[in-house]
């Protein structure tokens, strides 16, 4: 038990957790991977395709939250827009997908899809040249978040925008793609979205061998991302992140340009958002501008809240946490769902303003003294 | 003809081999010190909205100096080191570091880079971080965002953060939370980060707030023992203090320079005891008074 604890209580600079943290999602999803390819379906030990789904849904969430914490928690930029990044990159991938349909279409159409037939049009739209490629398509997936994050990062943080004016207007960036992309006129399937995908890279997405490679794909990368998250953040750029989060101003002073770190950080941030998005979308079959709804970014936050912000673990075990209480809460008392996320929100903030991290942290420095004291001084 | 001379002149101009076009030129050139002087302060003017924080001021700071600024509040004191470091923009006048680098066109990171390091009136070090991180941020090196994130820590570094580490005498704590140390050592602290980024200016806003009387003599040894080699001005309300290290005061009133010289000049400055000595005996005399 008190290893468990001193694992889970990996403060945020400690290199020591990182490794084990890896080996712990890999060997689980290896696990579920097989078991669900080789064990017959009536097995006690078998897992469903549907809960592999869902797993990866929970693993790209986790992503999403890293994405989050990187930019909350390690530089206290409290970005409540960081849906509108995942779900371009999600759009990029759905891109991609709709353009593999072909003539597999209700209407039957090589080229165009059903949505831009059902609207008349004649011939793609420039944007979507180019999407039938898959390396292009995933390009864009980065390349597109990445683009907008430094864009908007540029402006805020050069006129030196900070806390709730910055919120806010993450907030705004969000809406005002969620209105766009409702659009029809904007060629991203209106309201609808971006559905019925039928294959990626020729392998059919119904098929359980699809399913599971994208669902240990999805791990892979988590384990890649938390990887260099954790080097990038215990650089020395990383102490700068800390010290801007901390002293702006004395940061400033002893000669670092903040503004830049700031847009660096938050293109990164975006970019991890952003492949989230491009893994969620072929493992939940659709992509709509639900997404980008303001209340998904909000969230997020909360994930990142609840887990612990500041620490990389505390980020996915929030996010996986947070996510497996709402399918299970939503199959129960589906209305009763954002109440208790509201309540969730209140009483971490409340009571655990580090997370369930923090919480073992203080539980571990109870239990053992004189240790950490050591290790303190 | 003329046009076509004159645009042959031009390009003549343009192209001319003794020179370098100024975008190529490198802009992080030595400071310029061959008259003596570091910071040219010349009729600088700064009202917030109708208040003149700053009137005409002018201040000229010799190199290796060690300068005292005193003033009552709002004489405007912190704002001129605002001016100085690039956090506030001055309505007119010039400042010009050494004689080459104008001041007032550059960003507070860019003048730190040039060698000028501020010590904040209120301790501000980064409380989440080991001492020893707060030394290695505050490091003379290159600031931008990828050598940051490539660097690592040369062995001369290291020697150079133990050297402060002992100076200012917090080398047994280079692993303890700079958030947990005491007001007066988090004074010291910032003092050290501002030496290890090796400065050709110090301005240090009240060294000695919170301090003890033996932190306080230290301070003062400590700061004496700066200058000559790096130039050090010191903005502080203990008169004692100030007695202890000033040779050279400027007092400030309203925003333009009262008086200059040696401490025994300054007390006995006519203007000066009136309007800031005189305060203070006059305060004395309220306090007596009371008691």
């Amino acid at each position: 038990m008190s290893s468990i604890i001193q694992y889970f209580s990996a403060g945020r600079q400690s290199g020591k957790h990182t490794m084990p943290f890896v080996i712990i999602l890999l060997t689980v999803t290896a696990l579920a991977c097989v078991s669900n390819l080789y064990l017959p379906a009536d097995s006690a030990l078998h897992v469903s395709t549907y809960s592999i789904t869902l797993l990866g849904k929970y693993l790209c969430y986790a992503l999403l939250a890293l994405a989050v914490d990187i930019i909350w928690g390690y530089c206290g930029i409290l970005s409540l827009g960081h849906g509108a990044f995942f779900a371009l990159g999600g759009y990029a991938m759905g891109m991609y997908l709709m353009r593999q349909i072909g003539d597999r279409g209700a209407y039957g159409n090589p080229d165009l899809p059903d949505f831009m037939v059902f609207l008349g049009w004649k011939e793609l739209p420039w944007f979507w040249h180019g999407m039938d490629q898959f390396w292009f398509a995933m390009l864009m997936a980065v390349l597109i978040p990445g683009l907008l994050a430094f864009v908007f990062g540029w402006l805020a943080f050069r006129s030196r925008v900070t806390g709730v004016y910055l919120s806010i207007m993450t907030q705004a960036l969000t809406y005002a793609l969620l209105l766009a992309f409702f659009r029809n006129e904007m060629g991203f399937g209106g309201n609808n979205g971006l559905t019925d995908f039928k294959d990626i890279l020729g392998f059919s997405l119904q098929s359980d061998t699809t399913r599971v490679s994208l669902f240990a794909l999805t791990a892979l990368v988590l384990a890649v991302v938390f990887v260099v998250s954790h080097k990038i953040l215990s650089s020395r750029f990383g102490k700068v992140v800390l010290a801007i989060r901390d002293a702006e101003s004395r940061a400033r002073f002893i000669g670092y340009r903040t503004d830049r770190y700031k847009v660096w950080l938050f293109v990164f941030s975006a970019v991890i958002a952003g492949i989230a998005g491009a893994l969620y979308v072929p493992q939940v079959g659709i992509i709509n501008p639900g997404e980008f709804s303001p209340i998904n970014s909000i969230e997020m936050v909360i994930w990142v809240a609840v887990g612990g912000r500041g620490t990389l673990i505390g980020a996915i075990i929030g996010a996986l946490l947070v996510n497996y209480a709402k399918t299970r809460f939503t199959a129960i008392l589906p209305e009763a769902w954002l109440f208790a996320l509201g309540g969730l929100f209140v009483l971490v903030t409340l009571y655990l303003p580090k997370g369930i991290v923090g919480l073992y942290t203080q539980l571990l420095s109870k239990r053992q003294p004189p240790a950490t004291k050591e290790s303190e001084a | 003809m003329s046009a076509i001379k004159n645009t042959v002149e031009s390009l003549r101009e343009t192209f001319r081999p003794d020179q370098v076009w100024p975008f190529l030129a490198p802009t992080n050139t030595k400071v310029n010190v061959d008259k003596e002087v570091i910071l040219y302060v010349e009729d600088v003017n700064l009202s917030f909205d109708g208040f003149k924080a700053l009137n005409h001021l002018n201040l000229y700071i010799n190199d290796g100096e060690l300068r005292c600024l005193i003033g009552a509040n709002g004489a405007g004191k912190t704002t001129l080191m605002d001016v100085i470091t690039g956090k506030t923009q001055c309505d007119s006048g010039s400042v010009f570091f050494g004689q080459n680098h104008n001041l007032l066109n550059k960003g507070e990171a860019e003048i730190a880079q040039l060698g000028i390091g501020r010590k904040f009136q209120k301790p501000t070090v980064f409380e989440e971080q080991t001492v020893f991180d707060n030394l290695e941020l505050s490091l003379k090196t290159d600031k931008g965002v990828l050598p940051t994130l490539i660097s690592r820590l040369t062995s001369t570094q290291i020697d150079r953060i133990d050297d402060v580490l002992n100076i200012i005498g917090l080398a047994g704590h280079r692993f303890l939370l700079a958030g947990a140390l005491s007001h007066g050592q988090k004074q010291w602290l910032e003092i050290g980060m501002l030496l290890v980024s090796d400065p050709r200016l110090l301005l240090i806003d009240e060294p000695v707030a919170g301090m003890t009387a033996q932190e306080t003599e230290r301070t003062a040894e400590l700061l004496t023992s700066l200058a000559g080699e790096r130039t050090v001005i010191v903005v502080e309300h203990d008169m004692e203090f100030v007695r202890s290290i000033a040779r050279t005061v400027t007092v400030l009133h309203q925003g333009s320079v009262l008086a200059e010289g040696t401490m025994d000049q300054i007390q006995n400055n006519q203007d000066v005891i009136e309007v800031y000595l005189g305060e203070e005996s006059q305060e004395d005399e309220s306090q007596g008074a009371n008691s």
